[in-house]
């Protein structure tokens, strides 16, 4: 299921003084099965850009199309667009209500009008696939930890088994190994059902090992559309909009300037240290 | 979604009512609200209109704000409007099944509708025009004789300046969690009474939550700093009284005597027998100007 962003603004708070453009003539292409890191400062149009892709946002102008239909259409079904389309806040484990895990999970599904049956077969499921332990399902969500809140949340939105799956900031917030397990996770979930991605964040450490595609934005709007080594030569421009290339980019800068022949468009750290070591070696054979 | 609700909120611009001590606006208000529900006739109504508009005018406050304001207490202006109109006792006019209006019914109900608008458009244009911080301020000073009385002014201003501070937080909160939970397929619109009632309960608990977390922090900041109450506390911005202020004052009062006397003259008109009117009437001329010559017209007719 593309979706089609066609010179979309948004503008919030358009009759008084303060009015803000937070999206301006944003036109995109999103096609099925990609993971897409979207990047951009506080206040860049991030978030306001994803709430338009199921529908929570209007655009002020320009059109949005899911699957060939304009999302803004009267006959346009903007429920069945939210399960298949299933976007999780930022700080998501502010959201959560129900008494146990389990049911909190069985939210979204029971909203959909499945069986019984099939909801709870759906929540766990996703509780399985964020990696949470079996004793906490019936815990209530508030004695649980802030990395385990936050996956129940996750598991709550997946359980509606969306085909696009959006994340603002799953990682705001967490301490590093948090951080990587969820990354980790999502990497994992996207590999085995293969559906579309688009992760959400400030920081390009997080996206880069991951993503086939990095959107950045700036004033809210599209800066770079490109895979990800290719973004990373700008990291100068990247800069100056107060966002920063992966450290390896700029290990490796570094290393070729100080005259080791390296590829400096290595990304992951993985493809560096191989790199470095590739580089290495071919050195002490010359000398 | 939520951001149609203007109660309570500040609008920012620069303007004369928007410079005013918050004194002055309180004062203000308070006396207008007290001239709505002292007035017997249209005429009064009218100048209260008049000056409302004035305001409004001067504060630079788009008037589709105002508007806004009004949208949340429409329910209450219907069932002020029907309780009025059927249940006023006086001379029937309509009969609809065994219920009557009355002739008293329609105006008081008319009345009550011009009241109330008047009412919500005059007070939100104070909190339109005046910063929450400021508004408590203006409180506390104006309230501070209470203080003789042992009343706990600084921590009652202190209450409402929280209070109001957190209206469009606890706004954001709210138009954030339920945005999730419609991405989680809630739907807080369709269905009967009892039914939104129940899909409420997903908004309602992350809400208190959220509203008890954020209080315990802002206890914890306001620790912090060694906040321990009134006593012996200075202000970085005293409030004193400029030229404009005293012009205001006087605005006002001349709005209030201006009023009732408008409001007042027809009815001693009215009242007095036919050769005293044209003495009454001029005497009033020669006391204020605001008087609308073609209405008292009117009215000898």
């Amino acid at each position: 299921m593309p979706i089609i962003l066609d010179h979309v603004s948004h503008v919030y708070g358009d009759d008084t003084t303060l009015a803000v453009k937070a999206l301006d003539d944003v036109s995109l292409v999103i096609p099925d099965g990609q993971f897409i890191g979207l990047i951009g400062h506080t206040g860049s149009g991030k978030s306001t850009l994803v709430q338009h892709l199921n529908g929570l946002l209007r655009a002020t102008s320009g059109n949005i199309y899911f699957n060939g239909q304009d999302i803004d259409d009267e006959d346009f079904n903007k429920k069945e667009l939210r399960s298949k389309v299933g976007l999780v806040f930022q700080y998501p484990e502010h959201q959560l209500f129900e008494v146990d895990v389990f049911s909190d999970v069985c939210f979204g599904p029971k909203n959909l009008g499945l069986s019984k049956k099939e909801t709870e077969l759906r929540a766990y499921d996703a509780l399985k696939k964020v990696g949470l332990p079996d004793e906490c399902f019936y815990q209530s969500p508030f004695d649980l930890s802030g990395g385990q809140k936050r996956r129940v949340a996750i598991a709550g939105v997946l359980a509606m088994k969306p085909e696009v799956l959006i994340l603002d900031e799953p990682t705001a917030g967490l301490d590093p190994k948090g951080r990587e397990e969820i990354l980790g996770q999502i990497c994992k979930l996207k590999e085995e059902s293969n559906i579309t991605v688009i992760l959400v964040s400030h920081s390009m450490e997080d996206v880069a090992e991951y993503v086939d595609r990095i959107l950045v934005m700036n004033h809210g709007s599209i800066m770079y559309d490109d895979v990800p080594k290719e973004v990373f030569k700008h990291y100068k421009e990247l800069e100056e909009v107060g966002l920063a290339a992966p450290q390896v980019t700029y290990i490796m800068h570094n290393l070729k300037e100080a005259g080791l022949s390296v590829d400096e468009n290595a990304t992951t750290i993985k493809e560096a240290a191989e790199e470095v070591f590739r580089a290495l070696t071919e050195r002490t054979r010359l000398l | 979604m939520l951001r149609d609700i203007t109660l309570g909120q500040y609008y920012q611009t620069e303007s004369v009512i928007h410079r005013l001590d918050p004194r002055v606006k309180l004062a203000g208000t308070v006396i207008f609200i007290i001239s709505l529900f002292c007035f017997h006739n249209i005429w009064g109504y009218l100048c209260a209109a008049l000056f409302l508009f004035a305001v409004v005018k001067l504060s630079k406050v788009p008037f589709k704000f105002m508007i806004k304001g009004m949208r949340s207490i429409m329910f209450l202006l219907l069932i002020t409007v029907v309780f009025n109109l059927f249940l006023t006792p006086g001379e029937t006019v309509l009969t609809i099944w065994k219920l009557h209006i009355t002739k008293e019914g329609i105006r008081i109900a008319v009345f009550m509708v011009i009241r109330l608008t008047m009412l919500i458009i005059g007070s939100s244009l104070m909190t339109l025009t005046t910063t929450p911080n400021n508004l408590t301020d203006g409180m506390e000073k104006a309230m501070s004789p209470l203080k003789l009385f042992r009343l706990p002014v600084h921590e009652i201003a202190m209450i409402m300046s929280i209070a109001l501070r957190f209206i469009p937080i606890l706004m954001e909160e709210t138009d954030k969690i339920m945005k999730a939970q419609i991405a989680r397929g809630a739907d807080f619109e369709s269905g009967n009474i009892f039914k939104k009632a129940k899909a409420m309960v997903p908004l309602l608990v992350p809400l208190f939550i959220a509203a008890f977390r954020r209080a315990n922090d802002l206890a914890m900041a306001m620790e912090a700093r060694c906040y321990r109450g009134g006593a012996g506390r200075t202000k970085m911005k005293p409030l004193i009284y400029k030229r404009r202020d005293v012009a205001a004052y006087l605005l006002l009062f001349a709005y209030l005597a201006g009023s009732i006397v408008v409001d007042r003259v027809p009815n001693m008109i009215a009242k007095a027998p036919v050769e005293e009117q044209v003495i009454t009437t001029a005497g009033t001329l020669a006391e204020t100007d605001l008087i609308d010559l073609n209405g008292l017209d009117n009215i000898q007719d």
